[in-house]
């Protein structure tokens, strides 16, 4: 995954945070403190392979991730990691999936562009003749009650992640 | 051999003579006879299905998943353009304007159609709103979905789209969009059991030439209200299911 850059974002007041991906590599990214509202209605639905390697993805979700289709498919699914996400929310998604089960959670997402959007999330296993094949993401519009109870908890387990805070 | 043919009991009123023109066509072209069993409600569908006494269904979504998942059924087509896509509606004069200004306690009429019921829910979310702390309104056609909102019985109301502009002028020009689903995924879809499995695809290539096949086929379709098939295969299939599946609790 490249690593962001100034020209990419929606406004100029950007932090900066250099991610670790569970596979090692380290990304640079740009954020900004602007929300992009869940359009009504439609749900943001993608697909992966074993790896998290995105295999599909839908028109709703070029449009909230601000990547166009050929931009997103071929890339790990975290490219839409945001750093205010804790790592241990990921691994649960990984964990759970593991064991052939569903999940489902809020989750912030980052933008090409450096904003964000929430979105409640569930990911199911492709079992294909008794074998997962992959997973699919399906995404729709949070509650912002959930997304503002989530928020310090995350908050929290970040800052314990990081060694910063508490 | 006689094989049976059932329709998810949310078909339109309207094309129920359809699907007994279309079996009859159906018949004299593959050659094999078939019964046309029509069920009310869900439940005995369901009922007659796990007994095996279905071999070939117009399914729910909502039901292709069971069926494909633990009966063994398979996919073979799809009304050709058409999508199970929801609208919630509120009568014209109603002062919500958004779903987030529905409170707690809302009013929802709704049919038993278990897919729009699932995503009418799943478009309530944003407001905290859950089976828990709503009252379901009962209604056994979308008329009388629009019926008890037009009289103020319920708040909202869940429609499938297509049902929702089939309302007459009068009617829909009492009442308002509130917001419509665009999933573009989820669709009814035709299933062969395991018993028809060895037919399946010579049903799929008579489906995929109907508008072709004079006199007859284009007004069979007509009946049904489809303007064609759809091939719907393996793949396709699971991602619905896989897609229902994440919608669910
Ligand atoms: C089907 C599926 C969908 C996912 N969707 C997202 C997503 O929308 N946003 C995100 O940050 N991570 C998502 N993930 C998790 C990422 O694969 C990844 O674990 C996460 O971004 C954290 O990166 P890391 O595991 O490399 O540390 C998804 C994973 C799967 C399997």
């Amino acid at each position: 995954m490249d690593d962001m850059h100034p020209s990419q974002l929606a406004g100029t007041d950007y932090r900066e945070y250099t991610l670790t991906y569970f596979e090692g590599f380290s990304r640079r990214v740009l954020v900004l403190d602007i929300e992009k509202s869940y359009p009504d209605g439609k749900l943001i639905v993608s697909r992966t392979d074993t790896k998290g390697i995105i295999t599909h993805a839908n028109q709703a979700f070029v449009e909230m991730s601000g990547y166009s289709e050929a931009e997103l498919i071929g890339q790990p699914h975290s490219i839409l990691r945001h750093p205010d996400m804790p790592a241990i929310a990921f691994k649960d998604v990984w964990d759970t999936l593991a064991q052939g089960k569903k999940w489902k959670g809020y989750v912030k997402n980052l933008r090409k562009d450096g904003a964000y959007y929430w979105v409640f999330a569930s990911a199911v296993p492709n079992v294909r003749n008794g074998v997962v094949e992959g997973y699919t993401s399906v995404r729709r519009k949070p509650s912002r009650k959930r997304v503002n109870e989530c928020v310090p908890l995350y908050a929290e387990l970040r800052a314990k992640e990081t060694g910063h805070g508490l | 051999m006689v094989y049976n043919l059932t329709v998810s009991p949310d078909f339109s009123p309207e094309h129920i003579a359809g699907w007994y023109v279309f079996n009859t066509w159906l018949q004299r072209k593959l050659g094999y006879r078939i019964h046309v069993d029509l069920y009310d409600d869900f439940e005995t569908q369901r009922q007659a299905i796990a007994d095996g006494k279905i071999d070939i269904v117009f399914a729910n979504p909502f039901d292709a998943a069971m069926l494909v998942r633990d009966k063994g059924f398979t996919a073979v087509a799809t009304a050709e353009g058409q999508r199970d896509e929801v609208v919630i509606a509120v009568a014209a004069d109603s002062p919500v304007r958004r779903v987030e200004d529905l409170q707690p306690g809302v009013r929802i009429a709704k049919t038993q159609d278990p897919d729009i019921n699932l995503i009418g829910m799943i478009l309530l979310e944003p407001a905290d709103l859950s089976l828990e702390n709503t009252v379901a309104q009962a209604a056994s056609t979308y008329v009388l979905v629009a019926k008890h909102l037009i009289q103020g019985r319920a708040d909202i109301g869940f429609f499938l789209k297509e049902a929702f502009y089939d309302l007459s002028q009068v009617i829909r020009k009492n009442l308002r969009v509130l917001v419509t689903s665009e999933i573009h995924v989820v669709r009814h879809a035709l299933l062969v059991g395991p018993r028809f499995a060895e037919h399946g695809e010579s049903l799929r290539r008579l489906l995929l030439g109907m508008p072709g096949d004079l006199p007859q086929g284009p007004g069979v379709l007509e009946s049904l209200g489809f303007s064609g098939w759809e091939s719907l295969g393996e793949e396709d299939t699971q991602f619905m299911i896989d897609l229902m599946d994440t919608l669910q609790e």
